[in-house]
């Protein structure tokens, strides 16, 4: 087991060198250098400007310093707004980015196990077509449609909730939907089919024959055995909730990390936009990797030597 | 004796007839015909191929039949809702939105199943490879795949398209680089299953070629699952793209695709909907053709999985 984790982090290390790695060098490969503008500079400016940002150096030295800088949590400055670093817009946009994705992992998670569980339990009869129907459309609609269509429904035409911003709780409901409704159908499918497998198995027929009611098998037997998949799907899905929340936050003008990065992007601001996929991948990684090692003490049987992954 | 009067003819065998019990009453299935049999049963997933078929239909054709050009301006008509002249109305100057949503469904189709395409390839090679060799090319093969897996996909696409700026190449480019990982996976686990399996040790000992074993016994067995993977990737790069594009990173106007079409037509929601309205719906009724078509398959390929 330790052995396994000790590979798995290593691994997740590798995997961080190389996306950082290639971030460095494919921002400078980017057009044009970061104080390009209108107004040409003089001279002495640039070269002073160029001393302060490090960039009179050879680029192993950079390069050397942008990792270390990395490994001491310091994800360098913005190019475009002087007195900003990346690390205030990660402080100032992370806790809200960090709120709207929980809420939507809530969502996703409940609706959709409560999705699978009631499929499964009426298999072939009307409540599974339903709910299997509402995981399809889940899958098809991406969620910046979905996060058009609840706006246009819910804020303008029956202005239920506000249209955008971050203020209330309120504000957070439709974003946080918007979000949830595709890893939602993912889950639910997942679920009913697990479910389905599971209710098949000898041990259900035992205890039914024992004369437990359905309602105790289902939650005692049944569903702690069917959520696995879904637990190992927890990792895929923290990823898709993070790069979702990029548009939606944009989409309902929430100043997340998401929008500061779109706002990176549209301004060419390559130190942010490098610097922000450093944290985004650390984040990512990091989940993912705990997620995989909480499989492992949750499912015994599992076996983690043997090199085999979760798909 | 009565016994002595009977004959062996007096008897006819009522219950099995030994020459009838090897006789083939109906004409064989190979597994390609039986998987297209349940195939057609699934009716999702023909409902899937209707609107598929139909929307690269009028992808080819539907340019044609409106009699406008994508890309003339026409500001005397901007923004104007549904009718006889434009069927889906104009945008914001005045092109016809029918005739761009058509244009958009050949670039967002064409990306969809050039990334596929690109994936397959990479993926079958590389997993192929490693999933045939095994040992210590197997570990290193599989170890760079599992770095690149771990890498996030939309990052990546994100970081490629900033630097190396917004066509239709590079976004192809942006998608596979990482995304043949996926397939790759995929055919290494296959590969290792059919390998130990008796024909192949078979073919090896009448001394097939280690090329000739993976083009003709394991990539055709492997086939299924390949093709599965294949059609789910499609709907993935078509998300992509829209994605992309909402981020402002699609295709330069006045290309259309449907993600940019789509984010052109947000800001104008309030007031002009139908702007957003059909690019969103086709984009989302691809996506559904392409993920039932693949359930579908993948239920009719290997029907023990058919729940």
């Amino acid at each position: 087991m330790l052995k396994y984790i000790v590979r798995r982090f290593l691994f997740m290390l590798l995997s961080l060198w190389v996306i950082i790695t290639a971030t460095f060098f494919l921002m400078r490969l980017a057009p044009g250098n970061p104080f390009t503008s209108e107004k040409k500079l003089p001279p002495e400016i640039e070269a002073n400007l160029n001393a302060f940002y490090g960039l009179d150096q050879p680029w192993y030295k950079q390069y050397w310093d942008y990792i270390t800088g990395i490994a001491s949590w310091d994800f360098g400055p913005s190019f475009k707004y002087k007195s900003q670093t990346v690390n205030d817009l990660i402080n100032s946009g992370f806790p809200v980015s960090l709120t709207l994705g929980l809420e939507a992992l809530f969502i996703a998670v409940s609706f959709g196990v409560l999705l699978g569980v009631i499929a499964a339990l009426f298999h072939n009869k009307w409540p599974d077509y339903g709910s299997m129907v509402i995981a399809v459309l889940g899958i098809s609609v991406p969620s910046f449609i979905m996060a058009t269509l609840l706006q246009y429904i819910f804020a303008m035409k029956l202005q239920i909730f506000p249209v955008a911003l971050w203020e209330s709780p309120k504000h957070t409901v439709l974003p946080a939907l918007a979000l949830a409704a595709t890893p939602l159908a993912y889950i639910a499918r997942l679920t009913r089919s697990s479910m389905l497998e599971v209710m098949a198995n000898d041990y259900i027929k035992t205890a039914k024959s024992k004369g437990l009611s359905q309602r105790a098998i289902t939650i005692k037997h049944a569903i702690r055995n069917a959520i696995l998949p879904v637990v190992s799907y927890l990792g895929p899905l923290t990823a898709s909730v993070i790069t979702g929340s990029v548009v939606i936050e944009q989409i309902f003008g929430i100043p997340g990390l998401g929008s500061h990065f779109v706002t990176s992007i549209q301004n060419r601001d390559y130190t942010v936009i490098m610097g922000m996929t450093s944290f985004y991948s650390i984040i990512l990684l990091v989940c993912i990797f705990l997620v995989d090692v909480a499989y492992g003490f949750i499912d015994p049987r599992i076996k983690l030597a043997g090199g085999k992954k979760g798909e | 004796m009565y016994m002595d009067q009977l004959r062996k003819d007096d008897f006819e065998i009522v219950g099995v007839k030994i020459e009838d019990t090897e006789k083939i009453s109906q004409p064989s299935l190979s597994y390609w015909k039986d998987a297209l049999n349940r195939f057609r049963k699934n009716k999702l997933a023909m409902v899937g191929l209707v609107i598929l078929i139909l929307l690269i239909f009028m992808a080819i054709f539907g340019p044609l039949i409106s009699g406008y050009d994508y890309r003339t301006n026409d500001l005397a008509n901007k923004n104007l809702p549904p009718s006889a002249e434009h069927w889906f109305g104009t945008d914001e100057l005045g092109r016809d939105v029918f005739t761009r949503t058509w244009e958009g469904a050949r670039i967002s189709i064409f990306i969809g199943i050039a990334a596929a395409l690109i994936d397959l390839t990479i993926g079958v090679l590389w997993g192929g490879i490693a999933g045939y060799k095994g040992g210590r090319v197997d570990e290193i093969m599989m170890r760079i795949a599992d770095i690149l897996y771990g890498i996030p996909y939309l990052l990546v696409v994100i970081l490629l398209m900033v630097v190396f700026g917004q066509s239709v190449g590079t976004m192809i480019l942006a998608m596979t680089i990482t995304g043949w990982v996926n397939m790759a996976r995929i055919v290494r686990g296959q590969f290792l299953l059919l390998k130990e399996q008796e024909y192949v040790l078979a073919a090896r000992t009448l001394g097939a070629s280690t090329r000739r074993i993976m083009a003709k016994h394991l990539v055709p067995n492997a086939m299924g699952p390949i093709l599965v993977t294949m059609t789910l990737t499609i709907p993935s790069a078509i998300f992509t793209e829209a994605f992309l594009s909402f981020l402002g990173l699609g295709l330069n106007p006045p290309l259309a695709s449907w993600g940019t079409m789509a984010s052109d037509g947000l800001p104008a929601l309030r007031f002009y909907p139908w702007r957003l309205l059909f690019p969103a719906t086709f984009i989302c009724l691809t996506i559904f053709a392409f993920n039932v078509i693949g359930d579908g398959l993948r239920d009719a390929l290997d029907p023990r999985l058919r729940k």
